[in-house]
């Protein structure tokens, strides 16, 4: 250990902090990370990144004629299909593999979305203030004044009989990350109010900084921290949204294999036994949004080290 | 006097205060700065000193333009401040820098201590990196820390070395001012020596005059060269460091000399202790602001305000005894 | 001579890491006598252990710290044996601490009236008109105007000279033993923190109070206290009278702290500056802890902690310097 000699000319540090290695650093610091959690939502990653490699069969096209097969451990089941098939034949498993790409890829996406736009007006209108401060937060106020899901309907329908065609996926990107980010802007101008306040934005006016500058440099990487846990705790939120959408036939169209859409397909199998088309993906929906919540719940308290009590 | 550097003119802040949530109306003002005149010339300090309400935040706040000013004049090298736009204005901000009182609020947590240095090089002046990297391992050297500093986190510094780290930062575009508010009172006594000296050492090196805010009387007489000692938004007396050392004329100044802590157990000092609470600035006494706690109080005290008179060379008491 | 109020022999509190795997020494070996009447000065600085001292005395160490060595005699009786019941009758009635925010001391919930009520309710039993008058006479005490209409005031109505007048009021309220102040009048102008500390003087003579004032200025040692103890890094690196103190410091810290401060009589050129920070209590040096930053630092200083040694009468400190002389 590097110890200051007497009488330290001024300007040498108080003693070298002690090394240790990149592992046990990683392993403190995650030290009370909900591991099954990250397991999960480390599956479901893996799952839709490898979906082409894992699943058995094509999930869009079926035989007719192996339809409504129960899962493998009842009787009647079979191996081929380990969790059955649903009422066009095709394989549960492999339209649920698949399925975990859809509710990945338009989670991490609205979420993006959504945070994007409410970090940036939730920024302006904190840091800015006056008319501009009033003006989007009376549209943050409009916007949380209408029911999500219905306002998720209008713009599905709008959106569909438009003369653009995009891929039913990117609408509900759009839709979902358009009805989310009112949340953002609340508590990121929330934090922009205080954060204005601090010495070192003070200093960078008397430095000559632009606003622009000092809401880049200052503001956005201080506020980074609550977006981003923010869209932790969202990731839950958006997938039942997009599962709900989808269920209500407004969603990611047939035949893709989204798990709402599954669900909703499946609905009319509760009554006549055929409990697996809608079951099955209601579970993976409801894991992964408990997963999602856990591991956004873990991560706003270890970011925060006052809620850490260290 | 134009060969002053700043030159303050009866500069006032008047905040107002507003009731009513849809129809706001003005119900009172407070006037947190009514009336201050003082100049600061090259290479000299002078010291604001006083309690909290006085105004000397927010005078500082004026002249570095955070705070616009109700009326009076703040003149910078003959220009009036307030009339500043485009290339006069980026030359203002080169030459007027500010050090303030917070060492851990004052670095941003999550730029390196050499990006916080540089800031205001490379906001200003277009250095090739080379030599904006030259120029932090140089300010870094003058203030005492390791070259490798610069690569390091705020957090890993402590209290003073984060102050010095400000003091650094403030050096780099080679002001005219620095404006210091309260730089050591959030320090350690031991480290609270060092940061003084090392401001005494660069002024030496370079020049620059300060401007420090301070309610440590002590810290204040033993780094300015002026003193102006303000209570309630006013100027109460004006003096070089000396004058008020032996001879403290008001008596606001006087009460500030008896209830500073003695340095010696047995150190025998005459008694002033002033009854009352300060009053709200929104709400001030008539006539001298100081007349309901002073010991001396006159009838016309409280009719009268009483303005800076010179009683000496380099020595001025707004009060009614003198005058 | 009567049994003194408060005697800490070797005191130890140290802060402990969830894993147990770090330890911090924050108290590390503090002794002293307090008797009744008498004021002794804690100073030191960020990190010294003054605050953790305190906080030992009154049992009130949050969960990571723990003490581990020494004792604690509060007017005869262990303090270390004591169960959170029994503390719990002793805290606010005969041992009562004074902090430095006057604003978390007090809750913005409830009334003047209402918090000084709290401690007389539940160590005292007073009810009704009789309680109310104990208000009032205790807010008079402290220089309070108007006390009938101040009771019923809230804490944000106050200025911060006027709170910590109430604080102080809120402690001897059950007529304590102790007092112990932590840092009262660092948030305070300095018009005011003459005001209080005259104020305090006067309640300590009035009732023979025994008073720990803990605090990083050297100035309100001089005014206010009998006796001193000047920490470090945990330790108490010298204890005096003091008078002794300041005419004939033996620690080197003490003696530079004594001089690092401005005067306001003399002009001096330069103040006396110690080099370097205090140290990483996580990570102390070997030997005696100041030793990085001494200037009179021996070999010896850098390998072993010096015991106390005895200076003169009353006068104790913790360097090599002293053996055997």
């Amino acid at each position: 250990m590097d110890s200051s000699p007497v009488m330290a000319p001024a300007g040498t540090f108080a003693g070298q902090p002690t090394v240790l290695s990149l592992s046990r650093r990683v392993a403190a610091k995650l030290r009370g990370a909900p591991l099954i959690s990250l397991g999960i939502l480390a599956l479901l990653v893996f799952t839709a990144v490898f979906a082409d490699f894992l699943a058995p069969h094509n999930p869009e096209v079926g035989n007719l004629r192996l339809r409504y097969r129960p899962p493998a451990w009842e009787t009647r089941g079979s191996a081929e299909f380990i969790l059955g098939t649903d009422h066009m034949g095709r394989d549960v498993l492999s339209r649920i593999i698949y399925g975990s790409r859809i509710s990945l890829i338009v989670a991490v996406a609205a979420v993006l979305v959504a945070g994007i736009i409410g970090t940036t007006l939730g920024l302006l209108s904190g840091y800015i203030g006056r008319w501009v401060d009033q003006v989007i937060m009376r549209v943050t106020d409009t916007w949380l004044a209408l029911p999500p899901v219905l306002f998720a309907i209008l713009l599905a329908a709008v959106l569909q009989s438009s003369t653009w065609k995009i891929p039913s996926k990117w609408n509900i990107v759009i839709i979902l990350g358009v009805v989310f980010w009112t949340r953002y802007a609340r508590v990121i101008r929330g934090e922009v109010l205080s954060l204005k306040e601090r010495d070192y934005v003070r200093l960078a006016i008397v430095a000559g900084c632009s606003r622009l500058k000092i809401m880049w440099t200052h503001i956005l990487p201080n506020v980074a921290n609550s977006a981003v846990v923010l869209a932790t705790l969202q990731i839950g939120v958006v997938i039942v949204a997009e599962a709900t959408l989808s269920f209500l036939g407004v969603g990611v169209a047939p035949p893709e294999p989204a798990w709402g859409l599954m669900a909703s397909e499946g609905k009319a199998g509760l009554m006549t036994g055929y409990w697996w088309l809608s079951v099955l993906p209601c579970l993976c929906i409801m894991l992964v949004v408990l997963a999602a919540s856990s591991l956004g719940d873990w991560f706003r308290v270890w970011s925060d080290p006052q809620l850490r009590q260290l | 006097m134009s060969d002053k550097l700043v030159e303050i003119r009866d500069l006032k802040k008047h905040f107002p205060v507003m009731k009513g949530l849809v129809f706001q109306e003005t119900i009172g003002l407070v006037k947190a700065v009514d009336g201050v005149s003082y100049s600061i010339g090259s290479g000299e300090t002078v010291g604001l000193v006083g309690e909290s309400g006085c105004g000397k935040t927010t005078t500082m706040k004026m002249v570095l333009m955070l705070e616009k000013p109700t009326s009076g004049a703040i003149i910078f090298r003959g220009q009036d401040i307030q009339s500043l736009a485009g290339k006069d204005l980026k030359a203002y901000r080169k030459g007027v820098q500010a050090v303030f009182q917070d060492p851990y609020s004052s670095l941003n947590p999550r730029i390196r201590v050499g990006d916080i240095i540089a800031e205001p090089l490379v906001v200003n002046e277009s250095l090739p990196r080379a030599k904006v990297k030259e120029r932090v391992q140089e300010l870094l050297s003058l203030v005492g820390l390791r070259p490798g500093a610069a690569d390091l986190f705020p957090h890993e510094f402590s209290g003073g070395q984060r102050q010095r780290i400000a003091i650094a930062r403030a050096l780099s575009l080679n002001p005219s001012l620095i404006i210091l508010d309260e730089p050591v009172s959030a320090l350690d006594v031991s480290i609270r020596a060092q940061i003084m000296n090392l401001l005494q050492d660069l002024q030496e090196q370079f020049g620059v005059s300060y401007l420090l805010i301070a309610h440590d009387l002590a810290a204040v007489l033993h780094l300015s060269t002026t003193v102006a000692v303000m209570y309630l938004g006013k100027i109460v007396e004006l003096a070089t460091s000396e004058q008020l050392r032996t001879q403290p004329l008001h008596p606001y100044a006087q009460a500030l000399f008896s209830a500073a802590l003695p340095v010696h157990p047995d150190e025998q000092r005459e008694e002033i202790i002033v009854t009352g609470e300060i009053p709200s600035p929104l709400n001030p006494p008539s006539g001298c602001r100081f007349h309901p706690r002073c010991p001396f109080v006159k009838p016309i005290c409280s009719e009268v305000e009483p303005v800076l008179k010179q009683i000496d060379t380099d020595h001025q008491v707004a009060c009614h005894l003198f005058g | 001579m009567a049994q003194p109020v408060l005697e800490l022999k070797q005191l130890q509190t140290y802060f402990f890491s969830a894993q147990g795997t770090r330890v911090v020494k924050a108290v590390d070996g503090v002794t002293f006598t307090l008797n009744e009447g008498e004021t002794l000065g804690i100073v030191g600085e960020s990190g010294s252990g003054k605050t953790v001292t305190s906080m030992s005395i009154l049992r009130l160490l949050p969960a990571a710290a723990r003490i581990v060595g020494g004792e604690m005699w509060f007017q005869g009786e262990n303090l270390l044996t004591k169960s959170e019941r029994e503390m719990r009758a002793l805290r606010g009635s005969q041992l009562t601490m004074i902090l430095q925010d006057p604003m978390m001391s007090l809750n913005p919930l409830f009334t003047i009236g209402e918090q000084i009520a709290e401690p007389l309710r539940i160590h005292r039993h007073m009810r009704g008109t009789r309680l109310v008058e104990r208000i009032k006479e205790l807010l008079r005490g402290v220089r309070i105007p108007s006390p009938e209409v101040r009771l019923r005031e809230y804490p944000h109505q106050m200025s911060g000279g006027m709170r910590q007048r109430i604080v102080g009021a809120i402690c001897i309220s059950c007529e304590p033993r102790l007092l112990i102040a932590d840092e009262p009048t660092t948030s305070l102008d300095v018009t005011i923190q003459a005001q209080y500390l005259s104020l305090l003087k006067d309640i300590q003579k009035e009732k023979r109070l025994a008073m720990i004032f803990i605090t990083h200025n050297i100035g309100i040692i001089a005014k206010m206290c009998d006796n001193v103890g000047v920490m470090y890094a945990g330790k108490l690196v010298e204890r005096a009278p003091v008078r002794t103190i300041f005419n004939n410091p033996a620690h080197p810290y003490t003696e530079a702290l004594l001089h690092a401060v401005p005067s306001l009589t003399e002009r001096t050129d330069r103040l006396w500056s110690i080099e370097g920070q205090p140290p990483d209590l996580a990570n102390p040096p070997a030997g005696c802890p100041f030793n990085p930053r001494c200037p009179k630092a021996e070999d010896r200083c850098r390998r072993e902690v010096p015991p106390e040694f005895q200076v003169g009468e009353n006068h104790y400190t913790r360097c090599w310097l002293w053996e055997g002389r």
